[in-house]
Parts: C-alpha cells; sequence; structure tokens
C-alpha cells in the first residue's frame, strides 16, 4: 500500500522526528519497501525558507516550546528556559546542524575499558565496536558526501580558519586541516558546492550542507513508502496487554488528538523529548515510563564538554565571512591522562553574528569591559571547545508535572552538573585555544562558556545488560521488543566527536536491521 | 546626548534651553529630541524625563561612543506602554533614589559614566536592572542600522556569499 496511510493501518512504521537519526531511518526504510509514518512536531522549511538573520531564523526553527532546567551547569542560570539550541521542523537539527562528520575513535567504543573506574560517572562500553561500525560509517560519508572521505576534497579554509590554523602550527599542533565536513566543496548528490555565506546554523540556502529536510526526506517520499505528518506532536505510545506498542497517540497540526496504529515505533525525538515521550507513557503496565525496567530512562544526560575561546586582534579578521565550522584541530583529541582528564576533545573553527555574539559572549555581562569587546568584533576570530563528558547518573531529563506545553503534557526538566573530569578538560581546552591566538598577536582573550547545548545525548542508552541501559546494541529497547530509539539518546557514551555522522550511521544500520527482521517476521 | 524637549521647539530653542541645564536633560511635554533635531521620539505613558533616564540607563549598560542616542531610543520604546510603563517608571525612580542617597541631583545629573555605572552595579541583581539589560541584548544588537558599526555584514546570500567577494583576503598574518 502507498502512503498517505490510513490511522487504522497496523503494518506501518511509525518514526518520531525527522533529524539525523529519524530522518535517515524514514529514507533507509522507504527505500527497502517498508511502509513508514513520520510524525514531525515541527513545521517543513527548505533553503527557500530559510533566513539568514540570527534571530529570526531562530524565532523560524528553534524548538521553543517550554522546557525547565537545573544544576549547577551555567545555562541554568543564563538561559534557564532554553537548554538547547535544537530544531523543530522537518529535518529537525540537520537544518542547524555546522557539518563536521567525524568518526569516534576505536577507544571511545570502551569508554569504562579504556578510562576505567572514574569516581562519580556512570561509564559503559559500547556494546558495540568500531570494526563493527566501520562499513556504516563509510555508507554514511556517502551520503552526506563528507569532505576528505572517498577522495572527495577539503573545503578552503576562511579567514577565521586561517587564524586558527596559524596559532595551532605555532603550537606544534600537526592535525589541523578545514575539517571532515558535511558541506560539499564540489557538486555532489544533486547539491551544489558551498558558496561560503556564513550563516551554516540558520539552515543552508545554498544546499550545500547536507540535511536530511532536503535529502533523505524527499527522496522517502517519492518511493511511495514514506508519508511525513508534519506540525504532528506525539503525545503517548501505546501498548497492548503483552507488552508490545500498538500505536501513537499524537495532536495533529490543528491540535486534535488522532491515533496512529503500528507496527513497530521508532522514537527519534532527540534526547530530551524520547525520554520524555517514554516518561509520559506510563501506564499501569508500565508505572515508571516505557522501557524504563532499569530506572535509565533519561539517565546519562551528556551535552559535551564545551565552550569558546575568541580573541581580539589589531587587525580585521572578519570570521563571519564564510562556512562556520570548517576547521579543525584534533592533537588534543586523543586519550592522554597526563594532562589531568580521561579523553580528548576537538578544537573547531566558530563565528557568531553581532546579534548572537552579545547573548552568548559573555552572558549577564554588561559595561565597558563587555561593549569593547564587541567594538572589536570586526578583529575577532573564535572557536569553539567540544569534549567528551562524564556520563552521571544524576543528569536526567524528568517530568516537570509543574509546567505542561501547549498540549497540557508535562515539560522536560533538564538536570545537569559538571563532572570534576568536564571542568579540568574545559580548563585545559581554554588555556590551549587562549594560547592558540596569542601565538597570532592576539590583543584580548574571551574564554566563553557553554552555550545552550546542541549536542544532546545519552538519555536512553545502548547497554549489554538490560539492567544498564534502555536499548540494546540495534537501539531495541530492552522491555518493548517493537519499540526503537534511533537519535543520540541512544549514545552509551559521548566521544570527543560532533555526533550527527554517528547518529547517522546508526540510524543506516538499525534500517538494515529492522527491515531484515520484518521480512524474517520476527518484530 | 539626549534632551528632552517641547513639540515645535526650534533647534535654537532646544540648545539654549539645554545649555541652560548644563549636561542636564530639560522635561518638555512629552517629547524627547536630539540636540540637533535629527531624531525625535515622543514618549507615550513614561514621563519624558524618566524615558530619558531610561535612554541613559541603557547607554551606561551597554556603552558604544559610535552608537547613537537613537538606537538606544529604538532599544527601550517598547517598555512605553500602558501596561510596562508603571514599572519602569518605579524602577527609574529608584535609580534616582540611588543617586541621591550618594549626593547626586540625579540618574542623569550625576556626571561620570564611573559613578553612574556604580549606582547601577549596586542594583544589578534586581528585577528592574535585569529586564532592562536582557531587554537591550535584542533590543539594541538586533536592529540592523548597528551592525554596520561593528564591521558586522549580516546577510551575505544575495550577493552570492563571498565565495568572491573575500572569505579568505585576511592579509596580515
Amino acid at each position: 500500500m502507498a502512503a498517505p496511510f490510513d490511522m487504522d493501518d497496523d503494518s506501518v512504521v511509525v518514526i518520531i522526528g525527522t533529524g539525523a537519526g529519524g530522518g535517515v531511518l524514514a529514507n533507509e526504510l522507504a527505500q527497502k519497501g517498508v511502509s513508514v509514518v513520520a510524525l514531525e512536531a515541527g513545521g517543513r522549511y527548505l533553503p527557500e525558507d530559510y533566513i539568514n538573520d540570527e534571530w529570526e531564523s531562530f524565532g523560524q526553527l528553534a524548538w521553543t516550546d517550554p522546557r525547565t532546567t537545573s544544576g549547577d551547569w551555567r545555562v541554568a542560570k543564563d538561559f534557564s528556559g532554553l537548554p538547547a539550541w535544537i530544531v523543530k521542523a522537518v529535518g529537525g537539527t540537520t537544518t542547524h546542524w555546522a557539518g563536521a562528520s567525524l568518526r569516534f575513535q576505536e577507544h571511545e567504543w570502551k569508554p569504562r575499558t579504556t578510562y576505567g573506574a572514574v569516581q562519580g560517572a556512570n561509564l559503559l562500553d559500547w556494546p558495540i565496536d568500531a570494526a563493527e561500525m566501520e562499513p556504516w560509517y563509510a555508507l554514511a560519508e556517502t551520503k552526506l558526501g563528507v569532505t576528505r572521505t572517498e577522495g572527495r576534497p577539503g573545503l578552503p579554509g576562511n579567514n577565521n580558519y586561517l587564524v586558527f590554523e596559524k596559532g595551532a602550527k605555532a603550537l606544534g599542533y600537526t592535525e589541523v586541516h578545514t575539517g571532515r565536513m558535511a558541506i560539499n566543496s564540489q557538486d555532489y548528490d544533486d547539491r551544489m558546492a558551498c558558496q561560503q555565506t556564513g550563516f551554516c546554523f540558520q539552515g543552508c540556502k545554498w544546499g550545500a550542507k547536507w540535511s536530511s529536510a532536503y535529502t533523505d526526506i524527499p527522496r522517502g517520499e517519492a518511493t511511495g513508502n514514506l508519508e511525513v505528518r508534519e506540525r504532528s506532536h506525539v503525545a503517548r505510545i501505546l501498548h497492548d496487554d503483552s507488552g508490545k506498542a500498538t500505536g501513537v497517540e499524537y495532536y495533529d497540526a490543528d491540535g486534535t488528538l488522532q491515533m496512529q496504529k503500528a507496527r513497530i515505533v521508532c522514537v527519534a525525538g532527540n534526547s530530551f523529548e524520547s525520554p520524555r515521550l517514554l516518561l509520559n507513557s506510563a501506564s499501569s503496565m508500565f508505572p515508571d515510563g516505557l522501557a524504563n525496567s532499569s530506572g535509565q530512562v533519561g539517565r546519562n544526560y551528556m551535552r559535551h564538554m564545551t565552550g569558546s575561546v575568541y580573541a581580539t586582534f589589531d587587525k580585521p579578521v572578519r570570521m563571519w565571512r564564510g562556512t562556520t565550522m570548517a576547521g579543525i584541530i584534533q592533537d588534543e583529541a586523543r586519550h592522554d591522562p597526563s594532562r589531568g582528564f580521561v579523553g580528548g576533545y576537538e578544537m573547531e573553527t566558530l563565528s557568531l553574528g553581532i546579534p548572537f555574539m552579545a547573548a552568548f559572549l559573555d552572558p549577564g555581562g554588561w559595561g565597558r569591559e563587555f561593549t569593547t569587546a564587541l567594538d572589536a568584533y570586526e578583529n575577532m576570530a573564535g572557536m569553539w571547545l567540544v569534549g567528551e563528558d562524564m556520563p552521571q547518573e544524576t543528569n536526567r531529563v524528568t517530568l516537570n508535572h509543574d509546567i505542561t506545553d501547549q498540549h497540557g503534557l508535562p515539560v522536560a526538566n533538564v538536570h545537569f552538573d559538571d563532572h570534576p573530569n568536564d571542568r579540568a578538560m574545559r580548563a585545559h581546552a581554554y588555556k590551549q585555544g587562549i594560547a592558540i591566538y596569542e601565538a597570532v598577536g592576539a590583543t584580548r582573550t574571551f574564554p566563553t562558556p557553554p552555550y545552550p547545548s546542541t549536542h544532546n545525548l545519552g538519555t536512553n542508552r545502548m547497554s549489554e545488560n538490560p539492567r544498564d541501559g534502555v536499548v540494546n546494541r540495534w537501539g531495541q529497547t530492552h522491555d518493548v521488543p517493537n519499540l526503537f530509539v534511533s537519535d543520540g539518546s541512544q549514545f552509551t557514551s559521548g566521544a570527543a566527536e560532533n555526533p550527527t555522522l554517528t547518529i547517522v550511521a546508526l540510524a543506516i544500520r538499525q534500517a538494515d536491521h529492522i527491515a531484515g527482521e520484518m521480512s524474517k517476521q520476527n518484530i | 546626548m539626549t534632551k528632552t524637549a517641547t513639540r515645535g521647539m526650534t533647534r535654537r530653542q532646544l540648545l539654549t534651553r539645554a545649555s541652560a541645564v548644563g549636561a542636564g536633560f530639560v522635561a518638555g511635554s512629552g517629547f524627547i529630541a536630539a540636540p540637533d533635531a535629527a531624531w525625535a521620539y515622543e514618549t507615550g505613558s513614561i514621563e519624558p524625563a524618566a524615558f530619558a533616564t531610561l535612554v541613559q540607563m541603557a547607554r551606561d549598560i551597554y556603552p558604544h561612543d559610535r552608537i547613537p542616542d537613537e538606537n538606544y531610543v529604538l532599544a527601550v520604546k517598547g517598555y512605553d506602554t500602558p501596561e510596562a510603563a508603571p514599572a519602569i517608571m518605579a524602577g527609574i525612580a529608584a535609580l534616582d533614589a540611588a543617586a541621591q542617597g550618594r549626593g547626586f541631583a540625579s540618574y542623569i545629573e550625576t556626571g561620570w559614566e564611573r559613578d553612574r555605572v556604580d549606582i547601577l552595579r549596586a542594583m544589578e541583581d534586581s528585577a528592574f536592572f535585569q529586564q532592562i539589560r536582557g531587554g537591550l541584548v535584542t533590543g539594541l544588537y538586533n536592529q540592523k542600522a548597528v551592525w554596520p558599526i561593528f564591521g558586522y555584514e549580516g546577510e551575505s546570500y544575495s550577493l552570492g556569499g563571498y565565495i568572491d567577494r573575500g572569505f579568505n583576503d585576511i592579509n596580515w598574518l
């Protein structure tokens, strides 16, 4: 049967969310002939709709439904209602992401074995490893057209990169280049090459950056096997007396509650909404939430150790020109406990426009110390620091029953405390970032605190033993055989790398598994 | 420096009255204007003197010497509504009281920025201060008119990006 599908059609796979996880999974299944209904809370925006204006674009794309925060992270103080800067739209945060596409390092699949017991951390090895993931990473790199893989050339370096590269080389760093990016350095897969426009975070108006919004989603729809229902917010996953998922209840674009039956349900709403949905799906049979016999749903929330370093110089840089994040130093990504912490971090070029720089350079800051920094904006260079943070059981997404969203559903509270390892790594990264810019003659440097999270991971983590996590090696929940998790919330650990490539690789692999199990009548 | 003035005042009158009170502000019947009459804003619900103080406060929080008063006026005029005005005027009254507590006639007549900033520092945790500061982050810096002052070029898509327009033109490294 071809799309659109009937509400009572219980042969379909329902996928909740259409980003790097859900969007890819939807297309991959559709290509294999599986009938898919994808429910997306946001609307549909394409390159011609994207707005190259930071706040206006934020208003168009960002998930701004209410959320609450707690914990000692500075985001809870500075942006208490906005724990994450992620997207509510068809394509999810693949519209907003910067395009950095890095594989995990081999040891990062086994953090408990590699790092040992870290006090206060709930470290666990993934049930999968680098060798198993290698072919899936290769497929993901082909899909995204990642530069510096399979012979694709790197992007040219912009002004911000040239400052960063010169400082890095002065410090003796050797793994310095314009990144492995899902942004075309030449025409590829019906997408044109990067025009060095900036505004990568606001949706690429050229379509040079890979986003599921204009690749996987329309290609899946073209098969006739995929129906995307936008502005459809899932409220609850339903199950029968045997404990199998039977469908979902969702609010459609008009706010009317609908029920879609399903053979399989896949949750890919990101690391806040996915556990929130499982918790909001509690029933008499599953009083602590769906798939939560381990008690791990919502726990081990990771957001990467992050921070930024900006620096001003006596001459212009104009960092905003060109690809936002095409620049990386990987020398510090190794695991080297002699630095005073386990795991490693990447340094990547980053720039913000004046409106966001004013909001994020030093949240709450004011007076001339702050404004003279902005006065030197034209002479500013910037980098982002992103490294592995420690999973902690108490860093978690819970339901806040005191606050409900527009549908009357309890919102997610996001609690996060930095682990001492996170703080030690951030201090090291600030020091190195500052040294890089001072080596090029910086007149002033700014160790800038973390922004609202863009890398949200780990709240439905993968584990060999059902006691330790929520899903197994396929992203299938330990408790409900036809319920899968397909986004970054299944991450057992965060690694140092930007997570999208791994989310995509896991989604391609999961699609292969689900289609196989369906044809064998195992699910 | 922002001046309050009476509607219909000539530029000369404005300057005369302004100079009569030195660096202070002149309260008129609902108008504040630049001394050179390059712009004017008719206040609605906030008394002109209080509005002028609010504009000075905005500049003291985010001082950019190359940004004209007009942009600070635009950044705070959203408070000039019947709903918002009472709280703003109460906040300005508290600001003036704090200035008077330090021996100044009022906030706006506190001559040195350093002294005004001391007054603001002492109240920076107040809801009023945080409301004004928080509002300015978007109210001031999201005005396209101020971007060129910082050298920021805004969108470039309509010009074809920077691929042929200097994305890698740095020449001093």
